[in-house]
């Protein structure tokens, strides 16, 4: 089943479609709107006093790339039957998801610090019909990316030109149903589908190669037959290329295997596992804050 | 009288072809079983919305609740062991929580599954599925009823789960009989003034030979299908306790959280103190043999049945 579409120009296109991804400005764009995105994260967290840092600071630049420059969706319009998809199967990183849907303006940006809190449509994982924008519901690992599966075959069902991209951990890849989707999308030779693996080498018990060994994750990507590209997930430049390249790529979904950091962008957050799911204090707060205070100064001067 | 049999599950099939036509939105998955499901019928003729997902139901019903999400009406079928508690979490999180209207019908349900043995006869599905907020449960009695309940599931939105047995079944109803049904209603397939049996799927046809015999003995029994144990009728049910009879639950399911649950909980509540008894599978697993002998000894039959109420009216 080919592709034979022009792709449409991304309502968050913000060098025009006749710029290079690569644009200056376009990465320059992206990266004030990922320190943003970490500052909301910071903020909810705390006000939340719960939740999990690590792996969804270390998402921040996937999903700005996919929410501000990629992807074809309309806040004002979040069931357009058109629009791309993104599912966060790694459901725990929901603030970074929330605070992408925020900044999109699928709902005011204060509604982010009720996070977690009775009578908030914000739930401490993703529920599909609760938050504008949130596709499907996450949390118990490893579903997402067969629920992307589902939404890519009614896709080609329906003739429609859209892309589902399904954002999967490294721990969740432990989980047994993200390798029955494995099989199932290259079965259905799904190029609609997108997947991007959040490799912060990271899990609750400790590192992924000694609490369940995944390498060679590259090889067994490609072995299920899915197209595989492997990049630094904080770099904008090779988030959209690979992006690019997945669209074009024909008859296999694709993977991008994203190279990252957990806690990313917070100093003492970066690579600490105990940072995943306890919440920064007063002190931790302050000190991220400031971090990010002043990346945000340093990028303003580069406008 | 010899009673006449078909197959519900050949009646599922059937329908999905009816369906099919009728609604472009119909689409159905199977587990590599589409031969016993008879999920096959539809395939043959709808092949482009037909998917065959393999061995792997995990991901076939989160694949089902994506579907549904670009407004799909999937039809999930499988074995009712491999249907529901293999992927209680997929279809707690992506169809129940998620409200998705993804429609699992599931064949082999109860211990009449018959030779291949307890691994196969799923005696919990009920319970499992009745638990679940959201969750319509539903077990027809007979092929023409399957028809119908099969069609409101596809017309009606919301998740729902129906199961049916793997034998052929008596058929005791005519389409006509059946015009009216609708999910969360029970039918009074027998009126009767003495004692009351709340039977649903395959002990329907027990529960009525069960008031043939009782006739024979001038006992006049009412029997309920209860053909959607959640939500229950309670209106009917409280109709039943009014009539001060005896009041008796069957079903082809542990008696713990099934219909002779449901039943119980509701009366409880009502402070009714009318005689009452659950037959099922009474908290243990079953063994292989063929179907009428393990009814026999599992106490699920028509003889037993007509005991029960006997006991019961002894204790009015």
């Amino acid at each position: 089943m080919p592709l034979t579409y022009p792709r449409q120009v991304p309502l968050f296109s913000m060098g025009g479609a006749f710029l290079s991804r690569a644009d200056p400005t376009v990465i320059h764009t992206l990266q004030m709107k990922a320190v943003q995105i970490r500052k909301h994260i910071i903020e909810m967290l705390y006000r939340a006093a719960s939740g999990h840092p690590g792996g969804s600071l270390s998402a921040v630049e996937a999903i700005t790339a996919l929410y501000f420059h990629h992807m074809n969706h309309d806040p004002q319009d979040p069931l357009d039957p058109n629009r791309d998809r993104f599912i966060l199967s790694k459901g725990h990183a929901a603030p970074a998801l929330y605070a992408a849907l925020a900044e999109s303006g699928y709902f005011q940006t204060p509604i982010l610090k009720k996070l977690r809190q009775l009578n908030c449509n914000l739930q401490g994982h993703p529920v599909c019909y609760q938050t504008p924008g949130v596709e499907a519901s996450t949390g118990s690992l490893g579903h997402g990316l067969s629920f992307g599966l589902g939404v890519a075959l009614g896709g080609k069902l329906d003739k429609k030109n859209y892309h589902v991209y399904v954002m999967i951990g490294d721990g969740e890849s432990n989980e047994g149903q993200i390798w029955e989707a494995a099989a199932a999308a290259t079965h259905y030779k799904l190029d609609n589908l997108i997947a991007l693996l959040d490799r912060n080498f990271l899990q609750i018990d400790g590192h992924t190669e000694e609490v369940m060994r995944l390498e060679s994750v590259h090889q067994r990507w490609s072995s299920f037959g899915w197209h595989v590209i492997e990049i630094n997930g904080h770099n904008f430049t090779d988030i959209l290329n690979a992006l690019d390249e997945a669209v074009s790529h024909q008859y296999q979904p694709t993977m991008i295997i994203l190279e990252t950091v957990k806690g990313k962008g917070i100093s003492f957050m970066e690579n600490n596992v105990d940072f995943h799911g306890v919440p920064p204090n007063e002190m931790e707060y302050k000190l991220a804050m400031e971090e990010l205070n002043l990346l945000q100064k340093k990028l303003e001067a580069q406008q | 009288m010899t009673k006449t049999l078909i197959n519900p599950r050949n009646a599922y099939g059937e329908t999905l072809i009816e369906l099919g036509k009728k609604h472009p939105k119909v689409v159905v998955l199977d587990a590599d079983l589409s031969k016993s499901t008879k999920t096959i019928m539809f395939a043959k003729k709808f092949p482009e919305r037909f998917f065959e997902m393999g061995i792997a139901e995990a991901n076939m019903i989160s694949v089902a609740a994506g579907l549904a999400s670009t407004g799909k009406i999937p039809f999930v079928s499988t074995f009712a062991v491999f249907a529901t508690g293999r992927v209680y979490d997929q279809i707690r999180m992506d169809i129940a929580y998620s409200q998705a209207n993804v429609k699992l019908f599931a064949t082999h349900g109860g211990i009449s599954v018959g030779k291949d043995g307890a691994s196969h006869q799923m005696i919990e599905d009920i319970a499992l599925m009745r638990v679940l907020p959201n969750m319509t449960v539903m077990a027809p009695s007979d092929a023409p009823q399957t028809k119908k309940i099969v069609t409101l599931m596809a017309e009606s939105i919301g998740p729902m789960y129906a199961r049916v047995g793997r034998a052929d079944a008596p058929v005791l109803y005519k389409d006509a009989d059946l015009k009216d049904v609708e999910i969360g209603k029970g039918l009074i397939t027998r009126d009767g003034d003495d004692a009351t049996i709340v039977a649903c799927g395959t002990m329907v046809d027990p529960a009525l030979d069960a008031a043939d015999l009782l006739k024979k003995d001038g006992i006049s029994t009412q029997v309920i299908d209860m053909h959607t144990i959640k939500p229950l009728d309670t209106v009917l049910l409280k109709k039943c306790i009014q009539k001060k009879s005896v009041l008796l639950t069957a079903e082809e399911h542990s008696v713990i959280g099934g219909l002779g649950g449901a039943v119980a909980e509701f009366i409880a509540e009502q402070r009714s103190c009318l005689p009452f008894r659950r037959i099922g599978i009474k908290d243990r697993f079953c063994e292989s043999g063929p179907p009428a002998e393990l009814w026999e000894k599992y106490k699920l039959n028509a003889k037993y049945q007509a005991t029960i109420i006997k006991q019961l009216l002894k204790q009015k």
